[in-house]
């Protein structure tokens, strides 16, 4: 097994690098929630254009 | 008559290998129909260039090979993947999305085994291979080549074949992670859907928006979003459909074709067959898993604190595998109640997953370049 390794295996880069994961998610979340508030906006704003459109009973 | 065969002593046994290696991905295109735009391009080309002096790749001290070329003219930099970027944004429909918005929010959550197999990756690679290892978890082709090149990773042939397979493998990857993950009463959880209806205006501002908040804030990420929400426009704005047409066909197929066998002249012999490349694959693997495991358990958090319950299994569906790890999420759900019908959620997560996969991407890029 040990074979197959890279000759720098370094098992402290994995917590060393959990930053990146933190800023990572954090990072798609907060892009993720912008484009939901937008969005949510966007269908409000426009949301007479779909009534117009909608079949009047 | 000596001379006719002088070239068969040039091949060794690494080649006669990646023959086999071609013809198993060959194999897997065409016989079990895995992602076979790709696969048998990649799988032919990986052939074409472990033939002893090949003239499809440039020798020492001859003239440029074809397949060198191209990958100068369009993977060296990125061209290629970001051109094929505007037909997959052709082809997507955001409507189930947005008429459910908070459905993006799984697509979020379903990048975490990128994040994690960045810190996988790195106990074994340098920190910009572990990134682009990492990137596979992005079940995107496209954003993996694009990351490979621009972090200039040494393994982008093992990348590549490790991205398009396990995104053909997602049917047999992720049933299992998820069946782990959950119980039969929340997969059994039932999810209504009412059609809301989305306007025009919407349709088309929203690639337009999308790509200045990504920009805004991953400013590496503006060609990947860019590309695609530009073919998305295309499709949305109601006056192009006959570029729309061709973004979705001919540019889509084109490009696909000179993408698969241009990859694979990063499949020779002696930089394909080295115990990083099986390492490569292990951890590709990890990043889908992880992503699985991202999704579904965001899911099963938001269930602690609402009223109405999500089925859970929707969170795998963020993975960017379009529209396959939709269905297979749907498919499930069937199999525990033939009345459930989550295809439509389903569907708007794995869309999301699309866009939450190129913003990761970007990051990626903003933390290493």
């Amino acid at each position: 097994m040990m074979y197959f390794l890279p000759a720098a295996f370094a098992p402290m880069n994995f917590v060393d690098n959990l930053k990146y994961m933190g800023l990572g998610m954090l990072g798609i979340f907060a892009v993720i929630g912008c484009i939901v508030l937008m969005t949510v906006l966007l269908n409000a704003v426009t949301a007479k254009e779909t009534d117009n459109k909608q079949p009047k009973q | 008559m000596a001379e006719l065969f002088q070239n068969v002593t040039n091949l060794d046994i690494k080649m006669v290998l990646m023959w086999v290696i071609g013809g198993v991905l060959i194999y897997l295109a065409i016989k079990r129909d895995m992602e076979p735009s790709l696969l048998l391009p990649m799988g032919f080309g990986a052939i074409l260039v472990n033939l002893p002096l090949s003239g499809a790749v440039t020798q020492p001290g001859m003239e440029e090979g074809p397949l060198s070329i191209l990958y100068k003219a369009g993977i060296a930099n990125e061209l290629f993947p970001l051109i094929l970027f505007i037909g997959i944004g052709a082809m997507i429909d955001f409507g189930p999305l947005l008429s459910n918005p908070v459905l993006m929010l799984f697509g979020a959550a379903a990048q975490f085994g990128i994040f994690f197999t960045l810190c996988t990756a790195s106990m074994f690679f340098d920190l910009k291979d572990a990134a682009s290892i990492a990137i596979i978890g992005a079940a995107d082709g496209p954003t993996s080549i694009v990351v490979g090149q621009k972090l200039q990773s040494n393994y982008i042939g093992a990348i590549m074949v490790a991205a398009y397979s396990y995104m053909a493998l997602v049917p047999i990857i992720q049933p299992p992670i998820i069946r782990l993950m959950t119980t039969k009463k929340e997969r059994r959880i039932r999810m209504e859907y009412t059609q809301k209806p989305v306007s025009k205006t919407t349709r088309i501002l929203f690639p337009i928006f999308i790509t200045i908040i990504a920009g805004l804030i991953a400013p590496a990420s503006v060609a990947l979003v860019g590309f695609l929400m530009f073919g998305n426009l295309l499709r949305e704005c109601g006056v192009l459909d006959s570029l729309s047409e061709t973004a979705q066909k001919v540019l889509a197929n084109l490009v696909t074709i000179f993408l698969g066998i241009t990859i694979a002249s990063q499949m020779q012999a002696e930089h394909f067959l080295k115990p990083d490349t099986l390492l490569i694959l292990g951890l590709g693997m990890v990043a889908f898993i992880f992503d699985t495991v991202g999704g579904v358990l965001f899911a099963k958090l938001l269930n602690l604190f609402l009223k109405k319950k999500i089925n859970p299994m929707i969170g795998a569906a963020g993975i960017s595998a379009f529209p396959m790890s939709g269905r297979v999420v749907h498919k499930m759900a069937l199999k525990e109640d033939p009345t459930n019908f989550i295809l439509m959620q389903a569907t708007g997560v794995n869309v999301s997953g699309q866009i939450a996969s190129v913003i990761a991407g970007g990051l990626i890029l903003n933390f290493f370049l």
